[in-house]
């Protein structure tokens, strides 16, 4: 089984915010909520660099564990996905989130928020594959369609990798053995931990 | 920095789901461990419906059902000219969803943020597009029927034409036009009687089109995008590739992975810059210096390649004395700020990585003197023999989805299509095209010699309406304004704009947004809104940057009561009494509601047989469809496809063809001429898309041949000299004329091959003896019929150093400079003995945001794009912001030697050096700190408005084109 995963080329990012407005579009995600965004860090110093940060599908991820209604789960393809008729809009995920992927889409009096959103990596929710009730919670389904997330297929500058992680650490690797460098930056083990060898990574071989 | 910068508590309602969406094709597989149909769940849900707000967004019951049947629409995104290609899906005529292409050998699937939103302009649901024909009434903007509206318009304009001319209005088009919708512009104006219109390419690169074309041949991109993966050195001059040209970069930084060295020459460290291996922060203006410091160095140490020059290249030897002895490292220094060692290390490894390309874009074509530093450009790529090389060339990125095909083709105030320019023999030319008398045309304009009399610009339009009418070269002022597909924002000095708007009798705005010209003036009538559908309401070729051309197929049909352009163009031709000569050739069918739209495919098929001169004569629609059908047949790396490949639809095979049939692609297209990849290219026979400079400016200067050295022309011409241009006589003297056909020779006879409408002398000249019909001539380091034949570096008009001033003062004042008369001296000096520059010590220059194009109307209306950028802002030093107690994100008045002051905020940055501040240009709905609002049609304000820097931008023109000088002012900053 195929194990999904995002990994941003910050020597190709570019900021361009493709793969922001792709998102958007696809999920017509509301004004207010990112499930994507690109950040910068030395904004307009040399070492300049920007990456595309969603919700990062982590390995062992921290939203579930912190979840008092325990409305995560995670698919056979390692997407965390959440299930918002459970949510309760409590916000912890949001606190142990250290991509800052959680969303909520009101913040009304008193504190309270809407239910959590999320980048879904593409793939829905708990409700039938491209229902349309799928569609208005979480927006569309294009894993079940055999496609990719839709951020990652438009990026600008192929930065945004998306895919079973044994085939985009290698595309990733051949890159930064090209380049002779930019693993420092925003590696695979910056991004998911480990010791960012090849052998260690998911699915990956010396 | 630009994360999201969200304000808060401004959540606009998201489009809801009002289209939604059936599956594509399911491919469904049940991946989750997830227990769906649990208790828990179930009980959840009630509670949910009373709780809408985590849902992404609201389908009905309707749409849900989703029966209609899905298409796919084959279109290209709108936003600039890398010509990324959109599949749109379509279900019950509503535009649902947008993929990728991957196939596309131009942009592979990639999307920038423009890009990737573009399904935004099929939606309906609290659009900010304007819906109706408006009518401004006492100041409030009233529906009126597009009936109405075609007659009251319609017989202003006759009238004015009556009392004033046909010279009194001034006709703007748009380079979002299709290729068809530009060429109908064009000629729709013309029948009307006057050269005065313009588009977008006056003030982005009308110097580049001149100074290149006057160097070399054409004045367009020489290579493409995807051409860059074969350079070893990538030099980026005045282009922001990363936010203007963001799908570029796969190929320039594909480039850099395989060993490129990418050098950026910009006065902010830009995102592109963030990129390069050198990084050069040059004084904004500096290009000269900068540009013939380098050529100094290469010089000196013998760099320069002497074959290449002294084979194909006129008057080098002149320029390089000049550069000897004015451009030293001290002046270049003194004159641009960067210093020996990193001019000398940007010229070595030019030099030494060949092919080597230069890139630039509006930083170096917005100066008063623009003109000549893309020819210097130009030099430094002839120098090293670089130009007519894959890998290497002037790759001059354009700006508009289809800038490139309208100035090609379209509203050009100096040149008919094709750029035969406006003498009588160019007239004949194309009356002969349209079908229509030449005396009958003469008849619509006042007189021969307006006939032939340059137009006024875009850049100037509003001098001509408030200029003395003593000083202005033409009868009447300019009485009425059309705005038709373009933003008054993006020209300069918007104080003086203003006034023009609301001195003259009319304005007319044809758009498919209100644009900032409905909301500028103070005015209570006259002015009059018509929609106009975007390009995916229509279909029609467009003209990318590196020359191939695409069709967009219809996506959804007009929408709202908009009309595309060139419908509206045929029914105030039939207003004007002239609309069976609009459409001689062209068939007209019905729309919907009734009205009649010229076909399409049958103003491809005209231009084709009248655009000998830049080779659109091939692209015959079929072609240009078969190609877009099979993408996947192209090289991403040479554009080729290089096997047999058979269109379905047609049967036409595509064995040889490049993507798009980038212009050249001579003869009709029976000839199947490929297109031309890299122009000048001699490594290959013409045939294959090769060729050689052009024969466009005699054979001879002074003595010496302009012709190519012997040995020097394109691979298997059996001519191996230089030679001049073909007409008949030549093809007579060389015996080839019994080649053509009785029907060819018929038509030849007396022609050239830029006006024999057979075909045939292109079809002898190439297929049979493998020559360039444009000649092969040596292309020109001297242009001695520019101001400047060699460049010369001057000061901007504005200038922050009045010793540079004196060293290397502006032009003299022109008198009937495009029918206006235009201060240069005078400006300059006046500047310096006013002191401008104390008052005014922060040069000021502008550019680009990623999220937004141009004028930014269209782009700032579309929520997905207008949340990433909510507010315009000045960018400006930690030092200079320190000094004036500026914080970040504070709002400050930037005010300017017009006396205009713009209130935006501050972008406390380094990316600016110090004394230097930098303002996108795409805003505009403020006027001087007041927000517009009220003025807009209801529902149709932009979601984003803000100060436009257009507002303060000063004086200063090119003195060939015409361009405004935007990149290189003066302004004050202080807290607001």
């Amino acid at each position: 089984m195929a194990r999904m995963k995002f990994i941003c080329d910050a020597e190709r990012c570019i900021e361009c915010n493709g793969c922001v407005t792709a998102c958007k579009n696809e999920h017509e995600v509301p004004w207010g909520v990112n499930r994507r965004r690109v950040v910068t860090m030395n904004d307009g110093v040399p070492g300049e660099r920007s990456i595309s940060v969603a919700c990062m599908h982590c390995s062992d991820a921290p939203c579930m564990a912190v979840c008092p209604v325990d409305c995560f789960y995670k698919t056979d393809e390692g997407v965390v996905l959440h299930d918002k008729d459970l949510c309760i809009g409590c916000g912890y995920c949001f606190y142990a989130c250290p991509f800052g992927a959680p969303q909520f889409p009101q913040a009304g009096a008193f504190g309270l928020r809407g239910k959590m959103d999320k980048c879904t990596y593409c793939s829905g929710g708990p409700e039938e594959n491209n229902s349309a009730e799928e569609f208005r919670k979480y927006g569309r389904n294009r894993l079940a369609e055999g496609k990719l997330p839709a951020c990652a297929e438009m990026c600008s500058t192929k930065a945004l990798l998306a895919g079973d992680a044994e085939v985009i650490t290698k595309i990733y690797k051949t890159r930064v053995v090209t380049r002779g460098k930019g693993e420092e930056i925003w590696g695979w083990s910056m991004a998911y931990g480990g010791s960012g060898k090849l052998a260690d990574q998911p699915g990956g071989r010396a | 920095m630009m994360l999201t910068r969200k304000t808060e508590g401004r959540a606009e309602r998201a489009n809801p789901l009002a289209r939604a969406m059936s599956a594509l094709s399911a491919k469904t597989v049940d991946r989750r461990t997830f227990l769906k149909g649990s208790g828990l769940t179930a009980g959840a849900a009630a509670f949910a419906s009373q709780l809408p707000l985590g849902f992404v967004g609201e389908a009905t019951a309707a749409t849900a059902a989703g029966t209609g049947k899905m298409e796919r629409k084959r279109t290209v995104c709108t936003h600039c000219s890398v010509g990324c290609a959109v599949d749109a899906y379509v279900q019950d005529g509503v535009w649902v969803r947008q993929e990728p292409v991957f196939d596309s050998p131009l942009n592979l699937g990639a999307h920038c943020a423009k890009g990737a939103s573009v399904r935004e302009h099929g939606m309906t649901e609290h659009s900010h597009r304007l819906k109706t024909p408006m009518k401004l009434v006492d100041g409030k903007y009233r529906k009126i029927s597009w009936e109405q509206a075609i007659n009251e318009i319609g017989d202003k304009l006759l009238a004015l034409r009556k009392e004033s001319g046909p010279d009194s209005v001034f006709w703007i088009g748009s380079s979002k036009f299709s290729n068809e919708q530009a060429y109908m512009y064009r000629k729709f104006v013309s029948m009307f009687g006057t050269n005065n219109m313009d588009h977008q390419a006056r003030i982005c690169h009308s110097t580049t089109v001149a100074g290149v074309a006057n160097t070399w041949g054409y004045g367009a991109m020489t290579n493409s995008y995807n051409d860059l993966q074969n350079s070893k050195a990538i030099f980026f001059i005045g282009s922001n590739a990363a936010e203007a040209h963001p799908v570029s970069m796969l190929h320039a930084l594909h480039a850099k992975e395989t060993g490129a060295k990418m050098i950026v020459v910009d006065p902010r460290y830009t995102r592109t810059a963030s990129k390069a291996d050198q990084f050069i922060r040059m004084r904004s203006g500096g290009d000269i210096p900068m540009l013939f410091g380098m050529l100094y160095h290469i010089f000196k140490n013998g760099w320069e390649d002497q074959k290449y020059i002294n084979d194909r290249v006129f008057g080098m030897e002149k320029v390089r004395e000049d550069i000897m002895k004015k451009w030293t490292p001290d002046k270049v220094f003194e004159a641009c700020g960067v210093p020996e060692a990193e001019v000398y290390k940007a010229a070595e490894t030019m030099a030494k990585n060949r092919p080597s390309t230069v890139v630039w874009c509006m930083g170096q074509t917005q100066h008063s003197i623009g003109n000549a530093m893309v020819r210097a450009s130009c030099i430094l790529q002839l120098a090293l023999g670089n130009v007519g090389r894959s890998g290497g060339g002037t790759n001059i990125y354009r700006g508009h989805d289809n800038v490139q095909g309208a100035t090609d083709v379209g509203p050009n105030p100096d040149s008919l299509p094709g750029y035969y320019g406006l003498v009588a023999g160019s007239w004949k030319h194309w009356c002969r095209v349209w079908g229509v008398e030449y005396d009958w045309m003469k008849s619509r304009f006042v007189s021969q010699a307006m006939m032939e009399k340059p137009g006024m610009t875009l850049s100037r339009w509003i001098d001509g309406v408030t200029e003395k009418n003593e000083l202005i070269d033409q009868d009447s002022n300019l009485r009425a304004i059309v705005y038709w597909g373009h933003a008054p924002n993006s020209q300069t000095r918007g104080l003086d704009m203003k006034v023009a708007m609301e001195k003259v009798d009319l304005m007319l705005i044809v758009d498919p947004y209100p644009s900032a010209s409905a909301v500028m003036p103070d005015r209570k009538d006259g002015v009059y809104l018509l929609p106009a559908a975007t390009q995916f309401e229509t279909s029609g070729s467009c003209t990318a940057s590196n020359r191939s051309i695409q069709w967009r197929e219809k996506v959804v049909e007009p929408l709202f009561e908009s009309k595309p352009d060139h419908t509206i163009m045929y029914a105030f031709a039939k207003k004007f009494g002239f609309e069976k000569e609009f459409v001689k050739n062209i068939k007209l069918v019905k729309d919907k509601q009734g009205w009649d739209e010229p076909v399409i495919e049958d103003i491809t098929r005209e231009f084709n047989r009248g655009l000998w001169t830049i080779g659109m004569t091939g692209q015959s629609p079929e072609r240009l469809k078969a190609h877009m059908r099979n993408m996947d047949a192209f090289d991403a790396k040479t554009l080729r496809c290089t096997k047999s490949v058979v269109d379905k639809e047609t049967g036409y095979d595509m064995n040889g063809d490049f993507f798009g049939l980038p212009w050249p692609c001579y003869g009709n297209a029976q000839l199947k001429h490929p297109g031309s990849p890299n122009l000048y290219d001699n490594s290959k026979h013409v045939m294959d898309g090769g060729g050689n400079f052009r024969a466009n400016f005699g054979i001879a200067r002074e003595g010496v041949s302009l012709l190519a050295e012997d040995g020097s022309h394109s691979m298997g011409a059996d001519i191996t000299t230089g030679y001049p241009e073909f007409d008949h006589v030549l093809l007579k003297k060389l015996g080839w004329w019994s080649e053509l056909t009785e029907e060819e020779a018929k038509e030849a006879e007396g022609k050239n091959w830029k006006t024999d409408l057979s075909g045939g002398i292109q079809r002898v000249v190439m297929k049979n003896h493998g020559c360039h019909p444009f000649g092969n001539a040596k292309a020109r380091a001297v242009v001695w019929n520019f101001p400047d034949p060699i460049p010369q570096h001057r000061e901007p008009i504005y200038s922050n150093r009045p010793d540079l001033v004196a060293k290397y003062p502006t032009h003299e004042d022109k008198k009937a400079f495009w029918r206006l008369p235009t201060l240069y001296k005078t400006a300059q000096q006046k500047a310096i003995t006013d002191k401008v520059h104390e008052k005014y010590p922060i040069v000021l220059t502008s550019g680009r945001l990623v999220e937004y194009e141009g004028g930014g109307e269209e782009t700032r209306s579309n929520p997905w794009l207008a949340e990433l950028q909510q507010d315009n802002f000045v960018e400006i030093n930690p030092k200079d912001a320190e000094a004036r107690g500026i914080k970040y994100w504070d709002y400050v008045w930037v005010s300017s030697p017009t006396g205009a002051r713009i209130k935006v905020r501050a972008l406390v940055t380094q990316r600016v050096g110090e004394g230097v501040s930098w303002i996108p240009f795409h805003f505009a709905g403020w006027w001087q700190g007041k927000d517009l609002l009220e003025k807009y049609p209801d529902g149709a304000a932009p979601i984003v408005r803000g100060e436009s820097v257009n507002t303060a931008t000063t004086y200063g023109y090119d003195s060939v084109t015409m361009m405004q000088e935007t990149k290189t002012t003066l302004c004050q900053i202080e807290r607001a």
